[in-house]
């Protein structure tokens, strides 16, 4: 096993909205190692989104300790976290929402390169063709506004964003949930080439235990805050222990029936 | 950009507020090039009726100055201090309100007590004050006006802040690293300000109305012709003359209905797209 990526111990986050108080987190422990993809899996409510925002420091957690790269996550502050945030990217669910409206492709692409520096105004265009390339679009599409392409190149796009920066570790909360199924495998596929060319890794947060197969080497499976069961992914899927992984593996009709 | 304008010509009263705007709009522009003389200077008898010398279509006043030419020129100091009040108003409003709305905790609330206290004295009083201590020249009126009406575009634009700031694409933006300010100012702000630019037309009606009571109590620029110094010159004859009063009278009815019937179409055309998205 090479160094970790990211090593989370203990983190707990609580929520109280409307006088409820609502565990969201609750002593989730989870390591990743390089290029490395643990499936991150749960019902709705199980604090599967509540862990991927804590690790983009989004949020903050009550107690708990993040360590990317092995350096003290949570401890960053200001500037020194703004350039350090360029080794955790994320895509989003919604390729819609995640846009700003008034964003054009070019603009989505460049923003990251300009903020950390990675290339001159003059390299920028040019690197900008090369990241569309990357992740199998036309590098025409760079002047198009984001609301003039389609759903699946929006979150190709997405992906191209994330990868600008050449992030050690990105996370993905629910990022093909939203796509119909044709595009969900063909996106799945750019991501684990992307993962073996570069080595990657990726945090998979999804509902979905199908197209958390494709991709994951390992998977944890949350409930109501807690880690309920965690291993390889086909042992998880083929031999579930907790009934909450038993129930996301019922909910899977082809998993069932074919338990090899 | 043609689909808005066919709908915003469906809406009667937009229509008859561009009419105004627009005539009101050419009065003023062409003033300087009708009535090249300052409309301040006595050009004829005193006190001649409108329609009674060719000369002077709507007559002169106590001191035989061309009423037709103050009447014009009066449009463009109304119409500059109507926009440019709020343009400021906007602007300061958008700013104070973006970064009350988006930073939150004790500094969103600090700015926001600012709005508050602001928003406890009437406008016009404020303006008062403030002109009467400062002065009257033509930008401090102006910023004498804003004062009073940027509170309102404050509150609104702290409102969609509070709620775009929750949006995918400004986790978005923390997540690429993005500055604070530059994500308030330019991934924020640009999607907070629709709403609030629909206060424009009422703001800017406001403020002519704003700026002719100013005029009228003689709190205005002393050197330059107002529709509300009109009125309170033609005051002190109000019996003999009342024509005096009554032009420039009409000419701000014309303004603040005109603004406000334009920005109403104008908001009914947008909110019309909305729907349809």
């Amino acid at each position: 096993m090479t160094a970790l990526v990211l090593k989370a111990e203990g983190l707990s986050k609580t929520f109280r909205s409307h006088g409820r108080i609502v565990k969201a987190l609750d002593n989730v422990s989870l390591a990743l190692g390089r290029g490395e993809t643990l499936g991150l899996a749960g019902p709705s409510g199980s604090g599967k989104s509540t862990f991927a925002r804590v690790v983009l420091r989004l949020i903050a957690p009550d107690s708990g300790r993040v360590e990317i790269d092995g350096e003290d996550w949570l401890a960053l502050g200001g500037r020194r976290l703004r350039a350090r945030r360029r080794h955790v990217q994320m895509v989003f669910q919604d390729p819609l929402s995640a846009f700003n409206p008034r964003a054009t492709v070019g603009g989505v692409l460049s923003d990251p390169l300009r903020i950390h520096a990675l290339a001159t105004r003059n390299e920028r265009p040019h690197l900008v063709d090369e990241l569309l390339e990357r992740v199998g679009l036309s590098p025409e599409l760079a002047r198009r506004a984001i609301h003039e392409i389609s759903g699946g190149q929006r979150q190709r796009v997405a992906i191209a964003r994330a990868l600008a920066t050449r992030p050690s570790l990105i996370v993905l909360d629910e990022a093909v949930s939203a796509l119909d199924v044709s595009l969900r495998g063909r996106i799945l596929e750019l991501l684990a080439g992307i993962q073996k060319a570069e080595g990657i890794s990726y945090i998979f947060v999804s509902h979905d235990l199908a197209a958390v197969r494709i991709i994951s080497h390992r998977v944890a499976i949350m409930d109501e805050g807690r880690i309920v069961e965690t291993g390889p992914t086909e042992s998880v899927i083929s031999n579930p222990q907790s009934a909450t992984a038993q129930t996301l593996v019922e909910s899977v009709p082809k998993l069932a029936l074919r338990p090899e | 950009m043609r689909e808005f304008a066919a709908r915003f010509i469906r809406s009667p009263e937009g229509v008859a507020g561009l009419v105004l705007t627009t005539c009101l709009l050419a009065m003023a522009l062409s003033a300087p090039y009708l009535f090249p003389r300052d409309p301040l200077s006595i050009v004829g008898r005193p006190l001649l009726a409108p329609f009674a010398d060719p000369a002077f279509p709507l007559g002169t006043d106590r001191l035989g100055r061309d009423v037709l030419a103050g009447l014009m020129h009066g449009a463009r100091t109304s119409l500059l201090v109507g926009i440019s009040a709020a343009v400021v108003a906007i602007l300061a409003g958008a700013i104070v309100g973006t970064l009350a709305g988006f930073s939150s905790g004790w500094f969103d609330e600090a700015l926001m007590r600012v709005v508050d206290a602001f928003q406890i004295v009437p406008g016009f009083l404020l303006a008062l004050a403030f002109v009467s201590v400062m002065g009257a020249s033509l930008p401090l009126i102006v910023l004498a006006i804003a004062l009073g009406a940027w509170t309102g575009p404050a509150r609104l634009a702290r409102a969609e802040v509070l709620s775009i700031r929750e949006r995918d694409y400004v986790a978005a933006a923390w997540v690429i690293g993005m500055h604070p300010l530059e994500i308030a100012f330019k991934e924020v702000l640009p999607n907070a300000l629709p709403p609030v630019l629909a206060l424009v037309s009422v703001i800017v009606a406001g403020a002519v109305l704003t700026e002719a009571a100013l005029s009228f109590l003689g709190l205005g620029d002393p050197n330059i012709v107002t529709w509300g110094s009109m009125i309170a010159e033609g005051r002190n004859v109000l019996r003999t003359a009342p024509f005096l009063s009554i032009v420039p009278g009409l000419g701000l009815v014309a303004m603040v209905l005109g603004v406000y019937l334009l920005g109403e179409g104008l908001v009914e055309a947008l909110a019309r797209r909305r729907i349809r998205q």
